[in-house]
């Protein structure tokens, strides 16, 4: 069983929605990157979302986009990230890490080595936006080394889509609780709800939510019907600017934790 | 699945072009992608759609385009007859109305009030606010901030024309930043707007569509050079940013296996000073833009600033058909630098009085190479994309002149 089979194993027997933060690798501070990840777990994280980040991320809005622009001036390639991962795991060997980003880095990095080092650095799923399950064949490489490649669902995904998609969920299915970019803020409860149980019933994985969640009452209302939530932008936004290990640890906190509690709270 | 050997049957039901084109895009635009392609694999078939079409190509644009033939050119070069394909002529001064009004009419049909578009310099933005305005669709144009302020003539007729012109202030903010941001507002609005590309790029079925709008530049080229000098041209060439108006000349051709193609794409400085836009000249494999093509970037995969002398050759990819045919080997492409392009401005506008394009002077810089390998009865058949008038500021302010 993987980690992420075995996370979410867990979190459903102990009836718990799973909290998935999203960080783009690098920022606020490349040097803390790894204290970062740490931060996130000591703060609740059930799972970590690690952004590599891409020149031309299209389906980011600007906190996202800026933020990769932000660690890519400061050097931040995909070795970097691989490395990161691997420190972690030194001291944290439970919590799943699944990279998400564009296909170009991976692609010209090479599938077959990619997915080799991504394996050996600890790295457990990858979400590449821009690779929709009918180009998914490329990633054959990345499943066979055991990485498992987790499909986005969208409200536009049409019922023959949405069947497809269900089948060949591996890992957790994300559910893209609205039609537009990361960070946005719009969200109809009511609507999520309805899509995610039917989504829910039929998925061999299960579902995570998210794209406009920020705060504490918008993951809680997720969370009466989400397997778990996914909090991005939100997140990057209030780490910006960051520069010591302390600063970023007491930011994840402060931010993390009202929302680890909304969560878990009867 | 077409055979290889077949050159006009691609894409395959996919979208690809061999190993290239696809939909590498978000899911959120999976489903637009697949209402987009269905009503357009339906029109493209559709007598009435095709005559709408042809109407407003002849009545609108002032199609058909001449052949001319470019004697006082070729007798200077000294070398094969170059003819020019003058999409210059069109309304609005390029082939890109070609596509914008093709993709209107699209709009139109599938009730979507609302047009958007990227544009690099500006002249599909133009095109695209200008079929808006015929249409009556309303028409939001996003261009990088720094593009903006290196054009803004274009900037102020897309206004005239009643567009709405969008500055993007991320990544290099250029043009493609303004594809990313075009995308995403795609994605947000999909309801009610149609993204009308300005190139061969993009996720399927656009590498398709836009080439299908295009391709009527080397259809009448081709029945006009039978007509008038009973064979077809040796060579033909044209310039390649994204690869719209070459892809555009080349298609009619792809199975005369008798005709040589060439794309110019931007050498800019020198492709050995890093400074250029050659894709497919100097660049990889790469996915961009909802697409398998050649792309510039670096090691770690984030695609890097290209530089040209002409803004619509500046981009870092090029469409996945051009890959393909480059792979196939069906068609070469050569660098010309910002140099060579604007030497051959001169000399065009001095022997033929014809201010040619910043971008269709890479093709005429490329024909006169093309026409010196030639004995004296070869045709070289160059497509002269768009007139230079938006250009004449450039190019005073290059050479050092106070307009």
């Amino acid at each position: 069983m993987s980690r992420i089979d075995r996370r979410f194993a867990a979190l459903k027997s102990a009836g718990r929605t799973g909290l998935i933060p999203f960080v783009t690798a690098g920022d606020p501070a490349p040097e803390h990157h790894v204290a970062l990840m740490h931060a996130l777990v000591d703060a609740g994280a059930d799972l970590i979302e690690l952004g590599v980040p891409f020149s031309d991320p299209m389906a980011d809005g600007p906190v996202i986009q800026h933020a990769s622009e932000r660690a890519i001036a400061k050097g931040v390639g995909l070795a970097d990230v691989l490395a990161w991962v691997a420190a972690f795991r030194q001291r944290d060997n439970e919590t799943p890490i699944v990279l998400m980003g564009y296909l170009n880095p991976v692609e010209i990095h090479g599938y077959e080595r990619f997915a080799n080092e991504a394996v050996v650095a600890g790295a457990d799923g990858v979400l590449l936006v821009d690779c929709p399950l009918e180009e998914a064949a490329v990633l054959e490489p990345l499943r066979k080394a055991g990485l498992q490649q987790i499909l986005l669902a969208a409200p536009t995904t049409a019922p023959a889509r949405m069947a497809a998609l269900c089948e060949a969920a591996d890992g957790f299915l994300y559910y893209v609780s609205f039609a537009g970019i990361t960070g946005a803020g719009r969200l109809s409860t009511q609507d999520i709800a309805a899509r995610v149980a039917d989504i829910r019933s039929h998925a061999n994985a299960p579902v995570a939510v998210g794209f406009g969640v920020k705060d504490a009452q918008s993951a809680k209302a997720i969370a009466g019907f989400a397997d778990a939530v996914v909090i991005g932008s939100a997140l990057v936004e209030r780490l910006e600017g960051a520069t010591t290990a302390q600063d970023i640890a007491a930011r994840v906190q402060g931010f993390l934790g009202p929302i680890r509690a909304a969560l878990d709270a009867p | 699945m077409p055979t290889i050997q077949d050159f006009q049957n691609w894409p395959d039901a996919h979208g690809r072009f061999g190993d290239f084109g696809g939909q590498f895009v978000a899911e959120t635009l999976m489903a637009p992608l697949a209402e987009l392609t269905e009503a357009y694999l339906s029109l493209r078939e559709n007598p009435e759609f095709l005559a709408e079409l042809d109407r407003d190509l002849t009545h609108y644009v002032g199609r058909p385009s001449p052949i001319y033939h470019a004697e006082r050119l070729s007798r200077h070069v000294g070398g094969a007859r170059i003819l020019l394909k003058r999409e210059d002529l069109n309304h609005t001064g390029a082939h890109k109305i070609n596509n914008t009004i093709g993709q209107a009419l699209v709009a139109k049909r599938m009730g979507k009030p609302r047009v958007i578009a990227e544009t690099g310099a500006g002249q599909h933005g133009v095109a695209t606010a200008t079929v808006a305005a015929r249409f009556g669709l309303k028409c939001v144009v996003y261009m990088g901030a720094v593009d903006i302020e290196r054009q803004k003539i274009n900037v102020y007729r897309m206004k005239l024309l009643g567009a709405e012109v969008v500055p993007v202030t991320s990544g290099s903010k250029t043009l493609k930043d303004a594809l990313n941001e075009a995308m995403r507002d795609w994605v947000t609005n999909v309801a009610d707007t149609f993204y009308i590309i300005g190139t061969v790029a993009g996720p399927h079925p656009y590498p398709m569509m836009v080439r299908d709008f295009n391709a009527i530049v080397g259809r009448e080229a081709r029945a006009q050079m039978l007509e008038q000098y009973g064979r077809l041209p040796d060579v033909l060439t044209a310039c390649v940013g994204g690869g719209s108006n070459a892809i555009g000349l080349f298609h009619a051709f792809l199975n005369d296996s008798s005709v040589r193609m060439v794309g110019a794409e931007a050498a800019g400085e020198g492709i050995a000073t890093g400074h250029h836009a050659a894709s497919l000249a100097a660049g990889r494999p790469g996915v961009l833009h909802g697409n398998r093509t050649y792309v510039l970037c670096d090691d770690n995969g984030q695609i890097t600033e290209t530089h040209s002398v002409s803004a619509g050759l500046d981009y870092p990819g090029v469409g996945p058909e051009h890959a393909f045919l480059k792979d196939a080997g069906r068609a070469e492409y050569v660098g010309v630098t910002d140099d060579e392009a604007l030497e051959a401005f001169h000399l065009l506008a001095r022997t033929e009085g014809i201010l040619a394009a910043l971008e269709s002077s890479h093709a005429v810089a490329q024909a006169m190479k093309l026409a010196r390998e030639l004995p004296k009865d070869g045709i070289v058949l160059c497509n002269l994309s768009g007139r230079g008038d938006k250009d004449v500021h450039t190019i005073a302010a290059r050479e050092g002149v106070q307009v």
